[in-house]
Parts: C-alpha cells; sequence; structure tokens
C-alpha cells in the first residue's frame, strides 16, 4: 500500500486522475479547467494527461455546463462538473433540480445521471461576495441528488472517486478553507469499499456531548473537543461525509450515548442541515436526550464583507459557547428565555 | 399576414402547385409521389391522433393534452428526414415527430393520463423522455453530440423548440456550445407564432432566423408547412452535421392552429381572422392537393389512408383506457439507482402504513 502526505487539493487532483485512468468515460468539464487547470488547481495537469475533449474548457454557462452534461451522461459518459465556485452554482439550478435530479425517475430508470457536481464551498478566506456561499440545503432539498463533503485529503481522494462511479447524481462539496491542508493519504483506497461516501466518521470518541459538522469546521470541531477536554469534558466529533441522505444510524448511535448534540455549519440557521439533523436526532433518540438540540451556524444573512465573516462563521469559541448550552453550563444565553 | 415565400424555403405552394426553382429541390430528387403520399398519411394520422387524444381530454380520461395542429408537416418533414441512429430531444408538442420515430400512439399519452413521467424507453426509439421545461432540452441534445463527436461517431442529435423558447437562455447557452465545439447538432424551432398567449413578436422584433448569425452557424427559414420543403432543409443540415461541419439553427415557419393546451383558450388573445388566414396555408390540403394533381391520390387511396387513422386511434382509445394506474409503493422506485438509507426509510415506514388498512377497521366517516 503507497501511503503519501498531500494536501486535499492534491488529494482530489488524486482522485480525479484515478478515476479518470479506470474508466475512459470520465471527462471533466468546467471553466478554466483545462490549460489553467481550474482557479484552485485543482484539475491542475489532468488536460496535459487526457486532452482537450476529457478535460474540456466550457464557455461561461454554467447551465450549459449541467445541461450539456446531461447529454453526456444520455450517451454514456461520465461527466464532472466544476462549477467555480459556490456562488456561480445558482445558473445551473434548474438543470441540476430540474433535470439532473429527476431524469432517472423521469425515464422509469432507463437513463441515469452519474453526474458528479464539484463545488468549492464556504468562507473563511476573506473572499469577494459570492465567493464564500454554503448552498448544501438547497440541493439536499432536491430528491434524486446525493450531497457529500470532505474534510480531510484521505477522503477527499477516496470519496471523489466513490461520487464518480455511482451512477446517481452527486454535488461534492470541497470546503475551500481546507485546499492546503495535509494529510496522509492511502492511494490504493479501494479497500475501503463504497462506504466513505455514504457514511458518517467518527473522528473522536467521546461520551459527554456530539458534535456534528462536515466539510470546513470538522476541524474546528476537532479543536473544540480538544479544549473541552482539558475542562474534563469528553466531546465526540461526527464528520457527516454524506449531507444527503444523512447517516443517522452514526449520528443517533452517538447521541444516544453522550445524550447531547450541538450541530455546527457555516450555512444558515434556517432550513439548513441544523434544522434536518436535530430533527431526526429527535425522532430516533427522544428519551436519550439531556438536552435540546443546539445548533451552531452562520446567522441567516447574506454572506458579509470579508472583514466581518469571523464573526458570521462559527470559530472556536462559538462552538465551545454551544457545548456548554448543550452540557447545561453557563453560556451565552444564561437566563435567556427561551424565545 | 406576417410571411410570405420569398422569405423561406418553400417548395410546394400553399395551393398544391411546384414551381421546382428552389435549390434546395437537389436535397430531394429521390421523393417520389409514392414517397409523398407516405408523408401525406403520416400527417393524416398524426392529426388524427391528435384530435383524438383532444377528444380524450375531453372526455375525462387526459388530465391535459397539447394538440400539435397545424404543425404535422414542420414534425413529419423534419422527423423523416432523420436516420434510426439519430437522437431526438424534444418538447412535449412534438407528438408527430414522435409518431415518426416509431413510438406507439398509446405511449405518447401515458404522461397526460398521469400514470407516469415518460411514455418509453428513449433509447429504443432514439428520442429523449419529451421537454416540459422550456428551452432545457437544447442543452441535452448538444451535450449528446459532444458526445458523439467524442465517439467519433456520425450520429447526429436534433432539438425542437418553440419561438417562446427562443427567449430562454439555455437555448442561447447551447447554441454557444455547440458552435464553439462544432457539434453535430441540429436547432429546429418551430415558430408556431405564439407561446401561450405571447405572439413571437414579443420574443424577437428580428426574424428568429436572423439569430443564427451571431452565435456562428448557419441558419435556415423554411415553410413549415410544406413537409418536403422541410424535408429538403433538414436534410441538408443533417448532412453538415455529419460531415463535421457543425450545427444548423432551423426555422419553421408554421401556425399553432389550436390552443397551448386543452386547458388554454386562444379566443381570449388572437383574431379569428389569423387563424383562418393560416387554414388556407393547410399542410396537409396543400400536400393533398398537389398529389391529386399528379394523380397519385385518388379517393381510393385517401379512403385507405383515413382507414389507417381511424384504426390508429380506436387502438389509441382503448390503449388509454387500459392504461393501469401505478401501485402506491412505485412512487419511490427509481429515485435512485443505488439504495439510499433515506428514502428506503421513507418507503418502509409508507409500506406499514398502508399495511395498516388491511387489517385495521375503517374509521367512521366524517360528517360534514
Amino acid at each position: 500500500m503507497t501511503s503519501q502526505v498531500m494536501t486535499l487539493s492534491k488529494a482530489i487532483n488524486a482522485g480525479l486522475r484515478q478515476a479518470m485512468t479506470d474508466d475512459d468515460r470520465v471527462i471533466l468539464m468546467g471553466e478554466d479547467i483545462g490549460k489553467l487547470g481550474g482557479v484552485y488547481r485543482i484539475t491542475e495537469g489532468l488536460q496535459d494527461s487526457f486532452g482537450e475533449r476529457r478535460v474540456m474548457d466550457t464557455p461561461l454557462a454554467e447551465s450549459a455546463i449541467l445541461g450539456t452534461a446531461v447529454g453526456l451522461a444520455y450517451a454514456g459518459f461520465r461527466p464532472v462538473c466544476e462549477i467555480q465556485f459556490d456562488g456561480f452554482i445558482y445558473p445551473a439550478f434548474d438543470q441540476i433540480v430540474s433535470q439532473v435530479a429527476r431524469m432517472h425517475a423521469r425515464t422509469a430508470g432507463a437513463v441515469t445521471m452519474p453526474i458528479t457536481i464539484r463545488v468549492p464551498f464556504g468562507g473563511g478566506i476573506g473572499a469577494a461576495e459570492h465567493h464564500s456561499d454554503s448552498p448544501e440545503a438547497y440541493f439536499m432539498h432536491a430528491s434524486g441528488l446525493r450531497v457529500v463533503s470532505v474534510s480531510n485529503p484521505q477522503d477527499a481522494y477516496t470519496v471523489i472517486q466513490e461520487a464518480i462511479a455511482s451512477n446517481d447524481p452527486v454535488l461534492f462539496f470541497e470546503p475551500k478553507r481546507r485546499y492546503h491542508v495535509k494529510g496522509d493519504v492511502e492511494l490504493e483506497s479501494s479497500g475501503q469499499g463504497r462506504n466513505a461516501m455514504d457514511t458518517a466518521r467518527v473522528v473522536s470518541e467521546g461520551r459527554d456531548v456530539t458534535i456534528v459538522s462536515y466539510g470546513g469546521l470538522v476541524q474546528v470541531a476537532v479543536e473544540a473537543a480538544q479544549v473541552a477536554s482539558t475542562e474534563g469534558v469528553s466531546v465526540e466529533v461526527i464528520d457527516l461525509r454524506s449531507l444527503a441522505p444523512i447517516d443517522f444510524e452514526a449520528v443517533a448511535n452517538s447521541v444516544r450515548k453522550t445524550g447531547r448534540v450541538v450541530i455546527v455549519h457555516e450555512a444558515a440557521e434556517s432550513g439548513g442541515l441544523g434544522a434536518e439533523i436535530a430533527a431526526g436526532i429527535t425522532e430516533r433518540c427522544f428519551y436519550s436526550l439531556n438536552h435540546a438540540p443546539v445548533r451552531v451556524t452562520g446567522f441567516d444573512i447574506p454572506f458579509p464583507p470579508a472583514k466581518l465573516e469571523k464573526y458570521h462563521l462559527p470559530d472556536l469559541d462559538r462552538v465551545l459557547d454551544g457545548l456548554d448550552r448543550a452540557l447545561d453550563r453557563p453560556n451565552s444565553l444564561s437566563g435567556l428565555e427561551i424565545s | 399576414m406576417p410571411d410570405d415565400a420569398a422569405e423561406f424555403v418553400q417548395l410546394i405552394t400553399a395551393d398544391g402547385s411546384r414551381p421546382s426553382t428552389s435549390l434546395f429541390e437537389a436535397w430531394v430528387t429521390d421523393i417520389d409521389d409514392a414517397q409523398l403520399v407516405a408523408r401525406y398519411e403520416d400527417m393524416v394520422v398524426v392529426r388524427r391522433i391528435d384530435v383524438e387524444a383532444t377528444a380524450l381530454q375531453r372526455q375525462g380520461q387526459l388530465a391535459l393534452w397539447p394538440p400539435l395542429l397545424g404543425q404535422e408537416a414542420a414534425q413529419v418533414g423534419s422527423a423523416r428526414a432523420l436516420e434510426d441512429k439519430d437522437f431526438v430531444f424534444a418538447s412535449y408538442r412534438e407528438n408527430g415527430v414522435a409518431y415518426c420515430r416509431g413510438i406507439p400512439a398509446v405511449d405518447l399519452l401515458k404522461v397526460w393520463r398521469g400514470t407516469s413521467q415518460s411514455g418509453w424507453n428513449p433509447y429504443d426509439f432514439g428520442m429523449a423522455t419529451p421537454q416540459i421545461i422550456i428551452g432545457a432540452q437544447t442543452l441535452h441534445a448538444t451535450g449528446y453530440a459532444l458526445g458523439m463527436q467524442n465517439d467519433r461517431s456520425d450520429v447526429v442529435s436534433v432539438t425542437y423548440f418553440g419561438d417562446g423558447a427562443t427567449s430562454e437562455g439555455d437555448v442561447s447557452e447551447a447554441m454557444v456550445f455547440a458552435s464553439t465545439f462544432k457539434a453535430p447538432v441540429v436547432f429546429f424551432c418551430q415558430n408556431n407564432h405564439w407561446a401561450i398567449s405571447e405572439p413571437v413578436g414579443l420574443q424577437s422584433k428580428e426574424q428568429l432566423v436572423n439569430r443564427a448569425a451571431g452565435f456562428g452557424m448557419p441558419g435556415v427559414r423554411v415553410d413549415g408547412n410544406d413537409v418536403l420543403a422541410v424535408l429538403a432543409v433538414t436534410r441538408e443540415a443533417l448532412e453538415r452535421a455529419r460531415r463535421g461541419d457543425g450545427p444548423t439553427f432551423i426555422e419553421a415557419v408554421t401556425y399553432r392552429m389550436g390552443p397551448h393546451t386543452t386547458a388554454d383558450d386562444p379566443t381570449r388573445y388572437r383574431e379569428p381572422a389569423e387563424l383562418a388566414e393560416w387554414a388556407q396555408r393547410d399542410p396537409i390540403a396543400r400536400l393533398g392537393a398537389y398529389l391529386r394533381s399528379t394523380g397519385a391520390l385518388t379517393d381510393e387511396v385517401a379512403g385507405t389512408i383515413d382507414e389507417t387513422a381511424d384504426r390508429v386511434a380506436a387502438e389509441l382509445r382503448a390503449g388509454c383506457l387500459a392504461l393501469p394506474d401505478p401501485e402506491p409503493l412505485s412512487l419511490f422506485e427509481h429515485v435512485y439507482s443505488e439504495p439510499h438509507r433515506g428514502l428506503d426509510r421513507q418507503r418502509d415506514h409508507y409500506a406499514r402504513y398502508l399495511a395498516m388498512f388491511e387489517t385495521a377497521p375503517t374509521r367512521p366517516a366524517v360528517q360534514s
């Protein structure tokens, strides 16, 4: 087995390269992904290796990237579409939710849509407007899609390949703030089977409270767990990986043990993943709960200017405050009547 | 009348004469009277299917039906230019195209009777499930063409859409992609003059065909009520695509003689005189007049064609009434192609709910 230290961005690149080598029907499409190698260099070197027809620089038209991917899937290809930035996905929304998501059901299974949609997402990099969004909840709500996110190089390498191999369409959310984080990557990871994409991962075990997160904030959760442990609190951290469907078995198993849960994400609170998780946990382990599920999320605001994002995005202190709320310890809302 | 014969390709005039002066005659030199009679039959049968389906809707057997009345030549002429291996991405009104692709007429009704979202397997007939989102299918056709190009195949994809669709961003994006990559795709626009209540003048101040130049592809405007002219221009476009010279935009000028759908009332927004004028350019009457002038269409031949149409209509009606209602648990089928823990759970819970009715006593009815 070959193990290599690489960044998350390089791990996606390596995963794409492996998927393209394994299956010549895999083609990449997107803006600036060829000669430039993508604005984040995720596709660097791939056009040199596989040519302009398998790594296509497309005109600037997101609906067309997804719409032509539908036609390519009809023709037996496995398109991997790059949306350059999270906030640029909305022009493609109709093709994604009306066409990509529904074609298999519409045609009673005759036409499959093995399309992977790669989306660099989230804030924390001081970007301009439309470059820091977390649009995952929109797509969780669209039946027919699978939605995943990764937080570390190993999962990036494995899950991108699983997403491409899936016969269902997959939204693959890449946390921009984690692109340059390094980690060990087991390059022959086929032994992991098809499970990484579908299952949550227990990042660190604990007894007192569970943090559920994904993507860019898993690391913040891990740091919060480390700080809490110095205060004698044992925190279990779960990285969802699959946002749709959610691996509620893993989440509920943890919450049955801890009785307390904090859900952490960058996206706005209302109608977000935290709401779905809180409801799902409450349905499944109501009698194990010692406190209502707690959400620590971005506010219900348009993504703010760069100088304000540190107040908007959940950070270590806000997650610790969330833990305090879940643990009935003194916290920012102590004494406030629930309203 | 906004269009006169000088403005488009026309091989058979509205009164059924054939001046044989168009350069496009070269594309149909192999079409003899027997083949024109076959196209006449296509159009008669397609119209009969349309009338029968409209009647089925009026009788409550279909929730809705989108008539193609008046557009038979545009659809039959173009579809009969295709080879079996070609692939069609059409809208919901291309029932005449579907007929020519060999799709059983009853399969056209499943969507409108509400028994399924697709009447057929697209790969069985080289025709995608009709698209309801306006213009979205033009991108699918372009993507399919890119795939054929990747495979070095000589298959062409053809997309059908209306004048209203030309205002959709997807159609412009499809034409950009097709032109840039020289994709083997034909953009077949049926300008039927109306997008529900909006006249074509609201979509464009120019003839629609003029858009083609801006995207860098050839455009041709054809009399969409002349089946032979439509066949000729479509053949030319297919040949261009097949030899690797990229896409073509065809504007077929025709007229939607019926409502947008059976739920629409066109008397609220258009003048009866306009309809009467277009009736003078009826695609079936004109080919019939031409074929009677050559002697190919006798009363006997016409009678046989009518019998065929009546038989297809009777089969359509019987097939429609025999379509089974789907089972409730089929709701969950095919949403995903692989197991999905969330939906599998919902299915299981709903199955338990349904099973409850097999054993539980019926609750008393609510008094209202």
